[in-house]
């Protein structure tokens, strides 16, 4: 794999080996699940299909005011009658419970999500869904350890008490590990949650409300209302929840930090990106190649963390940009359900039409774009993995967040100039740094301004790993003991 | 008794280490607690503000790129020089708050001791609020705190000292810079503590200090696109201005101390929140491997 001639096509061809669709059972409507109970809902209901071949897969509920407010107030309920006071060792041990049921129907989990989503199974069944199980369950452990969480002179005390009411305003990037991140923490330090999904994936969260029901969590701890972005600000402007926790734009981000400013809501905000790769000369090659591929093409480069700048050392960018479009040759697009597919559907036909006009601008103002041959399929969303040259800072697709596979290359002299470029953006979610010099890695770690870098890796995602981001990427962390923090007071 | 003319000082804003009059060139009359004339203090205007921050920004790279000891040395030298001139602090606090003599001692006491608790948290606050993180796999993966950037203060409008140094020890102990907007009846301490700041080893920049209303100046920081954070302690108990200034803030989704109901008693412990507040998380993950 080192050397750069492009491999003969016929050594990877590969048969279909497509994941049995037989595990899920899709039911032909879904309702809102609000007090430990699926229930209509009192608005229009809305289809989801699947991206990849665009069949309606369900008709799903959109929750009108009336519904929001029934749900807030079941989670109040659960949360005064029943949450706030149950021991912390047995809120852990529902949270185990859950934790244990994802692992037990994990693949039938995977199968929904990339039914539903258009992510290769490959990505559900091997980095969703595992991290969604061990999310619940490091949270799990420490429903009953809360005490031991933060410093004592943090005004907190020795006995860190929940907020109350969550709402949770998810994207449909990750819908079930984003509903982990959310629910997880707020569950374990003994809030109760209402949770929206995005529009264009709420399946598996509402399969999600079954494990809930298996687990005989008690009603009202989880609701989880569908809608689009109506419902989403009908539970933000909620008088009765005290908590807002939301992944997704910027744009919609600061809608909320408007719509609660004035009032006692907490607000984690997790939100785009425009991440730096760097790449120096002294970093090895291949493994580089390998991390800005995971970097940018992984899930479709739906990713706000997405290394969607790659900054190249001028020396070695003719010998890496060889190497690069040389892997991105044996990228294989298509059916989300077939074991060897490295890039599923782009999630809907709106996000389809962004990529393509951003990555139109970019040609038009005059960077040089260039794809793989590849054949994408007849019907669904796809667009394929996608890499321009000739990038410069003031280039729209240099800027904005394209949230697709689409990868701008710029280039860069001395660590001063990567650094510089690489701070350039008025986000600050993530960043990657590729050298063998150790002491170079720690310099400019240390400048970027970015909540998590990746050094000689990329993309990694852990329960115990604090997540979030500086400046316009959001505020507030995901995840560790920090993640505990925007659930106590 | 002697018939020497006193010499009268001019009160100026505190930006970039130096010392200059409003842009404006309006100033407003201070008035001690009896309702005697004191001085004329600047009436920082909005350029005012812009130039803070401009100065903030430029000094936030090297401040935040100081080692935490010698942050910490620097924020105890202001300890050092205030207790030096602890007589002139007193007579401020006497003239602003109308406390006795007796009572402003206190206050002063606790306003330099507060700078010396502060001053030790350098070198401590990541060590307590980072951590290394046991991820699934061959990876080393750590959590550290730092400064947010630059951050905007409004001051506390009754406490004069205590509050002000409340405000802005744990916002720059961490590396952040800041600017200032100090209590509009009750500037003297302020100024008295920019003078302070201007011998006690703190470079230029990293506190401005702007005497004048919140209420006019503050809107120029909330929406200021180069101010990180903002804390809205000074509009304590005017909901409709505090809400005002959190919407103006999401533009660029500052971090925002809200106003409280009313202004907290300064005396109290602290805590972390003052500091924790204008940090952000970073987390560095790399390989473990041969």
């Amino acid at each position: 794999m080192t050397d750069n001639r492009k491999p003969p096509a016929d050594v990877f061809r590969y048969a279909p080996a497509p994941e049995s669709r037989s595990i899920v059972d899709i039911k032909p409507s879904y309702g809102l699940f609000i007090g430990g109970e699926f229930v209509d809902g009192h608005g229009k209901s809305f289809k989801t299909i699947s991206p990849s071949t665009e069949e309606v897969l369900a008709e799903v509920a959109e929750a009108d005011d009336a519904d929001v407010d029934a749900a807030v107030k079941a989670a109040r309920r659960a949360y005064d009658r029943v949450w706030s006071k149950l021991p912390g060792r047995e809120r852990a041990k529902y949270l185990y419970r859950i934790a244990r049921i994802i692992q037990e129907r994990s693949r039938e989990l995977a199968v929904l999500e990339s039914i539903d989503n258009g992510k290769p199974i490959k990505e559900s069944r091997d980095v969703d869904i595992p991290i969604v199980a061990a999310h619940f369950f490091y949270y799990a452990g420490w429903a009953d350890k809360l005490a031991y969480a933060m410093p004592q002179s943090a005004g907190r005390g020795t006995d860190p008490q929940p907020l109350g009411v969550a709402g949770q305003i998810i994207p449909w990037n990750f819908p079930l590990l984003m509903l982990a991140w959310k629910i997880a923490p707020a569950l374990a330090c003994g809030n109760t949650v209402v949770l929206k999904p995005a529009e264009t994936t709420p399946l598996t969260a509402l399969l999600f409300a079954e494990i809930c029901q298996q687990a005989d969590l008690p009603p009202g701890v989880v609701n989880i209302i569908t809608g689009a972005g109506g419902t989403g600000q009908a539970l933000v402007g909620h008088p009765g929840i005290d908590k807002v926790a939301f992944t997704g734009s910027t744009d919609v981000g600061k809608a909320i930090a408007r719509t609660v400013a004035g009032t006692d809501k907490k607000v984690t905000l997790e939100l785009g990106g425009k991440a730096a790769n760097i790449v120096f000369d002294d970093a090895p090659l291949d493994q580089a190649v390998e991390g800005i591929v995971t970097g940018i093409f992984f899930n479709q480069g739906h990713v706000c963390c997405a290394g969607s700048r790659l900054l190249v050392q001028e020396s070695i960018a003719d010998e890496l940009l060889a190497k690069l479009k040389r892997r991105m040759s044996t990228l294989r697009v298509g059916d989300p359900l077939d074991k060897n597919t490295d890039i599923g559907a782009i999630n809907s036909a709106e996000q389809l039409a962004r990529i393509r006009e951003l990555s139109d601008i970019g040609e038009a103002e005059g960077a040089g774009r260039w794809s793989p041959e590849c054949e994408l399929p007849q019907h669904g969303f796809w667009f394929p993995p996608t890499l321009f040259t000739d990038v410069t800072q003031a280039h729209r697709i240099a800027r904005e967040e394209i949230f697709g596979p689409v990868l701008s290359v710029l280039t860069f002299r001395t660590p001063a100039e990567a650094v510089e470029k690489a701070n350039n953006t008025p986000y600050g979610l993530s960043a990657g740094v590729w050298t063998e010099k150790g002491s170079r890695i720690l310099k400019i770690a240390n400048q970027l301004r970015a909540g998590v870098v990746w050094a000689n890796t990329f993309n990694k995602f852990d329960p115990t790993s604090p997540f979030g981001g500086y400046q316009e990427s959001g505020y507030g962390r995901e995840g560790g003991r920090h993640g505990l923090e925007a659930y106590l007071k | 008794m002697s018939d020497r003319i006193d010499v009268r000082k001019t009160y100026k804003l505190y930006i970039g280490g130096a010392f200059p009059r409003s842009e404006s060139a309006y100033s407003y009359e201070v008035k001690d607690n009896k309702g005697k004339f004191v001085a004329n203090a600047a009436l920082a205007s909005r350029k005012d503000a812009r130039d803070a921050v401009g100065a903030a920004r430029k000094a936030f790279g090297p401040w935040a790129g100081r080692t935490a000891y010698n942050r910490a040395q620097i924020v105890y030298r202001i300890a050092e020089v205030m207790e030096d001139r602890r007589p002139q602090f007193v007579q401020a606090v006497v003239k602003s708050e109308g406390l006795t003599a007796s009572k402003a001692e206190k206050v002063v006491d606790a306003a330099i001791d507060r700078l010396v608790w502060y001053a030790g948290w350098a070198d401590k606050i990541t060590q307590v609020v980072g951590n290394a993180n046991p991820v699934a796999g061959p990876y080393f993966n750590l959590s550290t705190p730092e400064p947010t950037g630059v951050v905007a203060v409004l001051a506390p409008q009754e406490s004069s000292l205590l509050g002000l140094v409340s405000v802005v020890a744990p916002v720059i102990v961490t590396g952040n810079t800041v600017v200032v907007v100090s209590s509009y009846e009750r500037p003297l301490p302020a100024v008295n503590f920019a003078e302070v700041l201007a011998t006690s080893d703190v470079p230029g920049g990293v506190v401005n200090i702007l005497t004048g209303s919140a209420a006019t100046v503050a809107p120029w920081l909330a929406s200021h696109m180069d101010v990180n954070a903002i804390d809205l302690v000074g509009v304590a108990g005017d909901h409709g201005l505090a809400t005002d200034l959190e919407v103006a803030a999401a533009d660029n989704l500052k971090r925002v101390r809200r106003a409280p109901v009313a202004e907290p008693d300064w005396a109290v412990d602290p805590g972390l929140d003052a500091m924790t507040a204008f940090l952000e998380t970073k987390t560095v993950w790399h390989p473990i491997g041969v």
